[in-house]
C-alpha cells in the first residue's frame, strides 16, 4: 500500500510547474465541505485549494468551526460519535469521502498533530517506530526513527535516550515527539490543531523552526489562536467566521497570508486580523 | 472603595473565625479518619492472631502434604482441598480474564450506544450483585446437568466455570472503567498515523489498562477463590481420596474442607480448621503477591 502512494507522490512532484496557473501543484482540493454533529452543522459549505509544499494557516474566533474542518481533511472528524462529513476532499487523484476511500489509508497520507501533545505511554523510540510498524515498513527502522526525529528538531536532544518514556519529556519536546511520529509513517500532508497553544515561547519558536522545514517535504496546514504564528509561518490564509450565534461556522475570506494580514477584502477579516475582535 | 480607610478596618473586624479552632477541627478529622483506617486494620490483626494461634499446634508441612482423616485427626491434612483450590484459582483465571477483559473491550471501544447494548450493560452491573449461591444453582443446571457430557458433571472444570460466572460482571466492570480512564486523546494519535481500532487496543490500550484492570481482576479472584456456597451446590467433594490432576476430576476446596471441619465439635478439628484458614489465606497472599508483581512489571514497561 505505501509503495503505491509514494509512487503517486513523486509522479505528482515530476508534474510540478508543468500545471497551469501560478505553477503550484494542489495539496488538496475541498469542495462543499460541511460537518456536523449529530443533527448541528458545525460547518457548512468549505471550498478551499490547498497548495502542496506550502503553509496554509486557519486563523478564526473561537468555535467557529476550524478544528472541525481540519479534522475532516483526514477523516477523524468522525472518529466521534454523531459526528459527520459532507463534501469532497480531493487528495491528488482520490476523493477521501468517496465510497471507496479507506479512513485508515487517508490517515497515513494526511498526519495530524493534536494541541495537546498525545505521546504513547512507550519509549520515545516506540512512539515513532509504531506507526511505520503498523503501516508495514520494511525498511531500516533505526534510520528511519533518526531521520524523523532530526526533521522535528528533537533528534539531538533525545539521542542518547531513546529507551526512555515519551511522558519524561517536556510539553514542547513532546509535541515534536509527535510531530516526528507523524513523519515516520511518511504522509503527504500534515494537519496541525493549534499545535502550540499548549506550549512555552520556546517551544512554539522550535515548532514554527521545524514548520519552516516540513513544508519543503509536506503540505501543512495549521489551525492557530495566534495570529502573528499564522503571520510568520503561513503562505496562505483561511479565515472562518460565524456570522450569528448558532450558524454553521463558514470560511470568510481565504488569500494569500501577506494579502490576508494588510489589504483583506472583508472588513469581518480586516477587524479580526487587527484584534478589533476575537 | 471610595471609603478605603474605615471601610477597610470594618471588614476586618467582620472575620472572626479563630485559626486556633479551626487547626483543631482539622486535628479532630485527621484522628477521626484514621481510626476509621485503624478499625480494619485491628480487626484482621487480631483475627489473623487469633487464627495462628488456634492452628500452631497442626501447621506443619505435614499438614500441607496429608489427606484429611477423622480416624486419626491429629495426622491429617490439607493437601486435596489446596490442590483442588489452586486448580479453581487457576482455571477460574483462565476462563474469567480473557472472557471478562474481551467484553468489557467490546463494550468499551466498540459497542454502539444501542438499546440492545444498554440493556447489556445494566444487566452486567446487576449481576454482580447477584448472591453467589445463585450462581451455584445456575451452574448446577448449566454446566453438571445440561452440559454433562462437556464438562464431566461434577468435575474441578465445572468448578471453575461456576466461580467464573460469578466474577465475570466485577472484571468487566473494572476493566471498563480502566479503559475508559485512558484520555481519547491517545486513541486518536493512533488512528491518525492510519491505525486500525484493533491495533490502537492491542498496542496502546491494553497495556495502559491492564494494570488497572488488575486490581479488579486480583480482588475477583481472591473473592472466588474463597466462596464455598457456590462449590458446594455444584458438587465439591467434602473427601476424597485422590489428588485432583486433570479437568473431569473431582476436587476440593479450601473453604468447604474449613468448613466440615469447623462443623465438628472435637477440639482437634477446630484447631484443623484454623490451620486451615491460614493457608488460605497463604494462598490469597500468594496469588495476590503474583498479581501485583505482574502489574508492576506492565506498569515499568509502559
Amino acid at each position: 500500500m505505501s509503495e503505491v502512494s509514494r509512487d503517486q507522490r513523486d509522479v505528482k512532484q515530476k508534474d510540478d510547474g508543468a500545471l497551469p496557473g501560478d505553477g503550484l501543484t494542489l495539496g488538496m482540493k475541498v469542495q462543499d465541505l460541511s460537518a456536523f454533529y449529530g443533527s448541528f452543522k458545525a460547518v457548512t459549505d468549505v471550498s478551499i485549494d490547498i497548495q502542496a509544499n506550502k503553509v496554509t494557516a486557519l486563523i478564526g474566533p473561537s468555535g467557529c468551526g476550524k478544528s472541525t474542518f481540519i479534522r475532516c481533511l483526514n477523516r477523524m472528524h468522525e472518529v466521534i460519535p454523531g459526528a459527520r462529513a459532507e463534501g469532497h476532499v480531493m487528495l491528488g487523484e482520490q476523493d477521501i469521502y468517496a465510497r471507496s476511500a479507506d479512513p485508515v489509508n487517508i490517515r497515513r497520507r494526511v498526519g495530524m498533530v493534536f494541541q495537546k501533545p498525545n505521546p504513547f505511554s512507550k519509549s520515545i523510540y516506540e512512539n515513532v517506530a509504531w506507526g511505520a510498524r503498523i503501516n508495514g515498513y520494511k525498511g531500516n527502522m533505526d534510520e528511519l526513527i533518526e531521520r524523523s526525529l532530526k526533521h522535528a528538531a528533537l533528534w539531538d536532544e533525545v539521542k542518547d535516550r531513546l529507551k526512555e518514556s515519551g511522558h519524561g519529556l517536556s510539553g514542547g519536546q513532546q509535541q515534536r515527539l509527535c510531530i516526528a511520529r507523524t513523519l515516520a509513517v511518511e504522509p503527504e500532508v500534515i494537519l496541525m490543531d493549534e499545535p502550540a497553544s499548549a506550549l512555552d515561547p520556546v517551544s512554539t519558536q522550535k515548532i514554527e523552526d521545524t514548520m519552516d522545514q516540513l513544508k519543503q517535504d509536506y503540505t501543512v496546514v495549521i489551525v492557530t489562536h495566534n495570529m502573528q504564528q499564522a503571520a510568520r509561518i503561513s503562505d496562505y490564509t483561511g479565515f472562518f467566521y460565524i456570522e450569528n450565534m448558532g450558524d454553521p461556522g463558514r470560511l470568510w475570506e481565504f488569500d494569500e497570508t501577506e494579502k490576508m494580514f494588510s489589504n483583506p477584502d472583508r472588513k469581518e477579516t480586516e477587524d479580526y486580523v487587527t484584534g478589533r475582535f476575537g | 472603595m471610595a471609603h478605603s480607610g474605615t471601610k477597610v478596618g470594618a471588614g476586618r473586624r467582620e472575620f472572626k473565625a479563630s485559626v486556633f479552632v479551626r487547626y483543631g477541627l482539622d486535628r479532630a478529622f485527621t484522628t477521626l479518619v484514621a481510626g476509621a483506617a485503624l478499625v480494619g486494620v485491628v480487626v484482621l490483626v487480631v483475627l489473623l492472631a487469633d487464627v495462628v494461634r488456634d492452628g500452631s499446634s497442626m501447621l506443619s508441612l505435614e499438614f500441607l502434604t496429608s489427606f484429611p482423616s477423622q480416624v486419626f485427626p491429629e495426622n491429617g491434612g490439607i493437601y486435596p482441598a489446596l490442590i483442588g483450590s489452586i486448580w479453581l484459582l487457576g482455571l477460574t483465571a483462565l476462563i474469567s480474564v480473557p472472557l471478562g477483559v474481551g467484553a468489557a473491550v467490546y463494550l468499551e471501544e466498540y459497542a454502539e450506544d444501542t438499546r440492545i447494548n444498554r440493556i447489556i450493560e445494566i444487566n452486567i452491573s446487576n449481576l454482580a450483585g447477584v448472591p453467589s449461591v445463585i450462581y451455584g444453582l445456575l451452574g448446577l443446571g448449566v454446566f453438571v446437568e445440561l452440559l454433562a457430557p462437556v464438562t464431566g458433571g461434577t468435575s474441578v472444570l465445572t468448578g471453575a466455570l461456576t466461580l467464573s460466572l460469578l466474577i465475570l460482571p466485577v472484571i468487566i466492570v473494572a476493566t471498563r472503567e480502566a479503559l475508559r480512564s485512558i484520555p481519547a486523546s491517545i486513541r486518536e494519535g493512533g488512528y491518525a498515523l492510519g491505525a486500525t481500532r484493533w491495533e490502537v487496543i492491542r498496542s496502546h490500550l491494553l497495556p495502559m489498562a491492564l494494570p488497572g484492570a488488575l486490581t479488579g481482576i486480583i480482588l475477583a479472584l481472591s473473592r472466588a477463590v474463597g466462596e464455598a456456597a457456590p462449590v458446594l451446590v455444584v458438587g465439591v467433594s467434602l473427601y476424597q481420596t485422590y489428588i485432583t490432576a486433570g479437568l473431569f476430576d473431582g476436587y476440593m476446596a479450601l473453604p468447604t474442607q474449613i468448613y466440615d471441619w469447623i462443623s465438628r465439635p472435637q477440639q482437634i478439628f477446630q484447631d484443623s480448621a484454623a490451620a486451615g484458614i491460614v493457608v488460605a489465606m497463604a494462598v490469597l497472599l500468594l496469588a495476590n503477591s503474583f498479581a501485583i508483581w505482574l502489574r508492576n512489571r506492565y506498569q515499568q514497561r509502559s
